[in-house]
């Protein structure tokens, strides 16, 4: 228990991190953001969102640092993130929420087979070294070296096309209503085929990596050893001992990459103009949406400490020595 | 010490020799490139030929004159970043490694709040606010940003290292603390800072890459991001146009494929176990197949059915 209480402390450091980052960031916007916005809206805007925008970027001069600051992470605890300047009247909560699924089922599926694959993969690697399997380390090298963006783009060359089944951008044709009816999930799936296999392709690589060398590591250790000595069978003392103790790592790893996970599959989306987070993001810079910005590097964050909270469970589920008491 | 060389093998061979190659380029691309890479010409979007070695743009830029010389900046941002991280890295990871208590504590939560909170929209945020951000603005920020698993690396590694025999003795015999960082500690801990030195830089030249792709960085200087972020632009997709984003993503495949090569050298250094096994199936007298493996005795015995090769 003090395992996991350690990491509930580390993640509200984190979130606090984050929060105060996206404190300072438009404080370091030359110019006045907001202004320009009324002006180019002339008097569209009504007063209570003024005055949401003013405590976001921080235009209130007669407050301190600090009186803003706190009035800044009380507008947070009211889940108000301004409004954003580009599809204007709606808030930035809402947008993120309409951009929120696309991206957690594309990202989230992909990286969880992506590690699912790569592990296994690794633990071959690693418990046949010698064969034929460490022919496959340059290729997967070479395959994870390729930008996550540039190998979406040669997708989009490849298979798709006037006469393609396949669809080179967007979540699902501009003509469905998005719904959870057959038709539509049946449309958003194949328009999401080649997003995944990229994402899958370029990142399965790093997990085969970091698995096939815990696996040599732990194969020379003494319990496995005594495992084969005492008769049992190979593939038993494969998946039961070596690899049940070298997949530590790769999960207490899971959650830390995901950081640097995240980056390359927002280009991704925007490759392939797929309706998420990441394509919002990037939108978002190009038309100075600062508020929009911000929501969005909120929310990845809190969506990349969720996903680690999740590796902690599954690590505290396979190695005994976290639940002990003390 | 006495220095042990090895030959490198052959994956790390090739990986120094792209490197050398990329660095040379890096040098004397400006030199070599036959066009001026903006420069405009009336031969629109060619394919490759031996006039234009790697084709042309909607303009009739020179591709390979882009290529050459965009080179310079992927490899400075990626090296002038990489230092910087690996210099934060070092600080951080050592220092909160050899300290105990809190302060060693505090010092790589630090870290671990920045390896979990994503790097590149956070990278993309900042250099963004950054008025004309140039090369060094967009190296200061993968560095200031990218030094974390470094540091964490370093730091389990010092903690390992404290506790050795040597460290104690030079402790017992009242050597100063930065005599005993400096000759004891630092020297063991090569490897890995030559290990994270490549990763960073690895992960520098794919995040400034990805910043010219989506158009953040300033247009001031070519890199391989900036011609795959007109080729974006053109859609040089949906005409056709192969030649123009080809050539960029195979030299950043190439460029990350030469790193990682070489860090896996340094990974067998670090950990001999590593080492591919070379062949480990021999045949017996009587056909039958045994794997070595370690720790087993492989007996090569003629007979049919007992303790052959395990």
């Amino acid at each position: 228990m003090k395992y996991f209480a350690g990491r509930v402390g580390f993640y509200l450091l984190t979130l606090w991190a984050a929060i105060t980052i996206n404190f300072f960031i438009p404080r370091l916007i030359p110019g006045n953001p907001v202004d320009s916005l009324i002006a180019q809206r002339r008097g569209e805007i009504d007063s209570n969102a003024i005055k949401s925008l003013d405590i976001l970027f921080g235009l209130d001069k007669h407050q301190s640092l600090l009186s803003q600051y706190w009035s800044y992470l009380g507008q947070l605890a009211h889940g108000d993130l301004g409004i954003s300047f580009q599809n204007f009247p709606e808030p930035v909560t809402s947008v993120l929420g309409s951009a929120l699924p696309w991206t957690l089922g594309l990202i989230g599926t992909t990286t969880i087979l992506a590690f699912l694959i790569g592990t296994l993969l690794g633990v071959f690697a690693g418990w046949k070294r010698g064969t034929w399997v460490d022919g496959l380390l340059p290729v997967t090298t070479f395959l994870s070296s390729i930008p996550y963006f540039w190998l979406g783009l040669i997708a989009v060359t490849l298979f798709t096309g006037v006469d393609s089944w396949l669809p080179s951008s967007g979540g699902y044709d501009p003509g469905l209503v998005p719904g959870w009816d057959l038709g539509f999930i049946g449309n958003a799936l194949r328009h999401s085929i080649l997003p995944a296999a990229t994402i899958i392709i370029s990142s399965v690589g790093g997990w085969l990596l970091a698995m096939r060398n815990m696996m040599v590591t732990v194969s020379a250790e003494d319990y496995i050893t005594v495992a084969h000595a005492k008769g049992l069978s190979d593939r038993r003392v494969m998946t039961k001992y070596a690899a049940r103790n070298a997949l530590l790592p790769s999960v207490s790893g899971f959650g830390m990459a995901l950081g640097l996970v995240v980056g390359g599959t927002f280009l991704v989306e925007y490759v392939f103009s797929y309706p998420g987070v990441g394509l919002q993001l990037l939108n978002a810079i190009s038309g100075h949406d600062y508020p929009l910005i911000q929501g969005v590097f909120l929310t990845v964050t809190v969506a990349v400490l969720a996903a680690n909270f999740l590796a902690d469970l599954a690590y505290m589920a396979l190695d005994p020595r976290t639940r002990k008491e003390g | 010490m006495k220095f042990h060389f090895r030959l490198p093998g052959v994956k790390v061979m090739v990986g120094l020799v792209l490197l050398a190659v990329f660095t040379f380029l890096a040098f004397f691309g400006s030199a070599l490139a036959p066009y001026d890479p903006s420069a405009r010409s009336n031969d629109i979007l060619q394919s490759p030929s031996a006039k234009h070695w790697f084709g042309t743009t909607h303009i009739g830029q020179d591709i390979f004159s882009q290529i050459l010389v965009g080179t310079r900046s992927v490899m400075f941002v990626g090296f002038f970043a990489g230092i910087l991280a690996t210099v934060i890295a070092v600080v951080i990871g050592v220092t909160s490694g050899y300290l105990s208590g809190w302060a060693g504590e505090a010092v790589s939560t630090v870290s671990n709040v920045f390896i979990v909170i994503p790097a590149l929209p956070l990278i993309v945020i900042v250099t963004n606010v950054i008025p004309n951000s140039g090369d060094w603005a967009i190296a200061m920020v993968i560095g200031c940003t990218g030094w974390a698993w470094g540091a964490r690396l370093l730091r389990a590694q010092t903690l390992s290292l404290r506790q050795r025999d040597f460290v104690q003795a030079a402790r017992a015999n009242g050597e100063s603390t930065w005599r005993i960082v400096g000759v004891e500690i630092l020297p063991n801990l090569t490897a890995i800072i030559a290990s994270s030195f490549i990763g960073t830089v690895m992960f520098a030249v794919m995040t400034e890459i990805a910043l010219a792709f989506v158009g953040v960085s300033g247009i001031s200087q070519w890199n391989w991001g900036e011609v795959l972020f007109w080729a974006q632009g053109q859609q040089a997709l949906a005409i056709g146009a192969w030649w123009w984003f080809v050539p960029a993503g195979l030299c950043i495949a190439l460029l990350g494929t030469s790193l990682a090569l070489i860090n896996f050298g340094i990974d067998e250094i670090v950990n001999p176990r590593l080492r591919g096994a070379g062949r480990t199936t021999v045949r017996t007298a009587d056909g039958r197949k045994a794997r070595m493996r370690f720790g087993f005795t492989p007996v090569l015995t003629p007979s049919a059915d007992e303790g052959g090769g395990r």
